[in-house]
């Protein structure tokens, strides 16, 4: 019983995790059809940069007040997202899919090693976050509270983000965009700046569950991409473009990996993929395609 | 920018002058070049082997694979396993296993991948070579992990050629040579494929499918022949490459692998028949004095990505071709 309740909250903090990730992945496609393979990187970023604000600040500042500043990595990662796709990816969409795949890959490669260049070869970290709030007992297991704190804002990110996406005007631009681009254009929606912050709105999210990760596992190099095929697999699973889709994604492939972890540790990543794999063959668009 | 030329299965002029050319240069290499640049030529050889085959399916078939390591990765394991559990040694044995191994990879994912077109395609072939990824990563009794599988210099033509005990001598002269041979078999059995009836109806496939499929092509089964062709190219690229590089690991398994094999075939143009090779051979050159040059390889490979992709859509061939063109025009009366 005890291992189920630890199993479950590990797994809503993997999926929480995930959907951070996954559901900018997806809302991009969704509005401008472009798959972006510098998405896990955008997260590292996020990781990173909090990581480096917290650290500098570390000793002189209330720890609550730390906590505050987890959203400089979201917004770091946003202000990176905001001025990549006007001056990289805007020039490509007349072209062929293949070169906006090629450029964002491209992309992925220079922020690899730009973080490399601005934070050296060693992980960040700053466990004082983590290390601050200890643990807590719920149904009679001790669980580290940062743990809940991470599901919470996994939980908070998604109501915000469907209530963003379904209950406000820009909502609705950004709909009508994804539905029918040149439909939206001619009906007076500025498809251009929908474009610029659908992709921001995707980077804040995948900026915000860099930082939030952060205190646990560190800012590492390589982690956007290890977390770039992770959100591809969710993803996959849930539906290209869907944000319910991504949720679900999130929480199947957040559970599978804890019992994987648990019972099958050698092939936990196999399944994973072959779980993505089945899941195209079953149902191409995944499982919350839109029509 | 048809990779058809107007005469079909006839070299133009100056293709086969380009051809003859290439020739004489990669036949003196090993004579005037010394040991360590004979290698890198080899190298990209190796690769331009893969970049042709993976051009089947990107240049020719209009499907982008971001899954090719699979296939590249499966012809060096075959090797490495051989040698480690059979204790073979000759190469011509370890190039016929690893084409068959690739094959039966491609196959099987095959079945599965060309059911979809565009990005679908795309991230189904990268998630089906993690499987693999993390297969030989983790079952690391089998395949030594992370360490990788060390495979020795192989016995040429069926033993006849053993192992010189200067390892870097002999792969400077007697297997470049051979990976020579094997990359002119390569390129022109290519040759014959794209401008055999099987390759044109793989261009009508890419051009329009609807199309294709109503004058009688059979588009899924055009298709995963394309696939497994592609894949026994790859494959074979990446038997040739384990006694280059002496060890195999899970890297060239990686997606990441994938994406310099795309990498290949962007830089050369994947809209001609020799782009490929051209961008393969010179992005060895690039990678191999990038990474002698900074740590920071990654961003400037990644730089010349953007800008390629930006400035240069059509590759390097493109180019050329472009310029030949100027150079051609009618001149103003």
């Amino acid at each position: 019983m005890d291992t189920l309740v630890v199993q479950i909250l590990n797994s809503l903090f993997y999926a929480s995790i995930l959907f951070l990730i996954a559901c900018g992945l997806s809302l991009v496609y969704g509005v401008m059809r472009i798959v972006n393979m510098a998405h896990g990187n955008l997260y590292a970023f996020g990781a990173y940069v909090a990581a480096w604000v917290i650290g500098l600040v570390t000793d002189s500042l209330h720890w609550t007040l730390l906590f505050a500043l987890l959203l400089s990595g979201a917004l770091a990662a946003a202000a990176a997202g905001a001025v990549l796709e006007p001056l990289l990816l805007r020039p490509l969409y007349k072209r062929a899919e293949e070169y906006q795949l090629l450029m964002t890959f491209g992309l992925l490669l220079i922020l690899e090693d730009v973080m490399r260049l601005l934070w050296g070869p060693h992980p960040l970290t700053a466990s004082a976050l983590s290390d601050a709030l200890a643990s807590m007992s719920i149904l009679g297991v001790t669980y580290p509270v940062y743990n809940i704190f991470v599901i919470a804002v996994g939980g908070v990110a998604a109501v915000c983000l469907w209530a963003f996406v379904y209950r406000t005007r820009f909502g609705v631009m950004l709909r009508a965009t994804s539905q029918d681009m040149r439909m939206a254009s001619a009906l007076g929606i500025n498809v251009k700046r929908v474009y610029v912050q659908a992709f921001t709105l995707g980077c804040l999210m995948a900026g915000l569950g860099g930082a939030v990760v952060m205190p646990i596992s560190g800012a590492v190099l390589g982690m956007g991409v290890d977390a770039l095929i992770l959100a591809f697999v969710v993803v996959v699973i849930g539906g290209l473009g869907s944000l319910e889709g991504a949720l679900v994604g999130a929480l199947i492939v957040g559970f599978v990996r804890t019992i994987g972890i648990t019972y099958f540790a050698e092939v936990e990543l196999a399944v994973l993929y072959l779980i993505a794999a089945v899941v195209l063959f079953v149902r191409p668009a995944g499982l919350f395609a839109r029509a | 920018m048809s990779p058809a030329p107007a005469r079909p299965g006839l070299l133009s002029r100056l293709e086969l002058g380009g051809a003859a050319a290439a020739a004489v240069v990669l036949l003196a290499v090993p004579l005037v070049a010394a040991p360590f640049q004979t290698i890198t030529v080899c190298y990209g050889l190796v690769f331009a082997i893969a970049a042709l085959g993976f051009n089947l399916l990107l240049g020719y078939t209009g499907l982008l694979s971001f899954g090719h390591s699979a296939y590249f990765g499966m012809g060096a394991y075959v090797v490495a396993m051989l040698v480690k559990y059979l204790g073979w040694t000759s190469m011509e044995a370890f190039v016929v296993a690893g084409i068959l191994g690739s094959v039966l990879v491609a196959g099987l994912f095959g079945l599965v991948c060309v059911r979809y077109t565009r990005i679908f395609f795309s991230i189904l072939t990268l998630a089906l070579s993690q499987v693999l990824w993390s297969l030989a990563l983790k079952l690391f009794w089998v395949t030594g992990g992370t360490d990788g599988l060390r495979v020795p210099t192989p016995t040429l033509l069926v033993g006849s050629l053993a192992p010189t005990s200067d390892k870097m001598d002999f792969l400077a002269y007697r297997y470049y040579y051979y990976v020579l041979v094997l990359f002119v078999v390569s390129v022109i059995v290519m040759w014959l494929i794209v401008h055999s009836p099987f390759g044109k109806a793989l261009q009508a496939i890419r051009d329009n499918e609807t199309r294709a499929e109503f004058v009688g092509v059979q588009v899924r089964r055009y298709r995963w022949i394309a696939f497994v062709v592609s894949g026994a190219f790859t494959g074979l690229a990446g038997t040739l490459w384990v006694p280059l590089n002496g060890l195999t690991t899970p890297d060239i398994l990686y997606w990441q692998f994938s994406g310099r094999i795309v990498f290949f075939v962007v830089l050369g143009g994947f809209k001609t028949f020799w782009g490929p090779i051209l961008g393969a051979i010179a992005y060895n050159y690039l990678e191999t004095y990038a990474v002698g040059f900074t740590i920071y390889w990654q961003l400037v490979l990644g730089s010349v990505l953007v800008l390629l992709v930006l400035t240069m859509p059509q590759g390097l061939a493109g180019t050329v071709d472009a310029l030949v063109r100027w150079l051609r025009r009618p001149a103003l009366t």
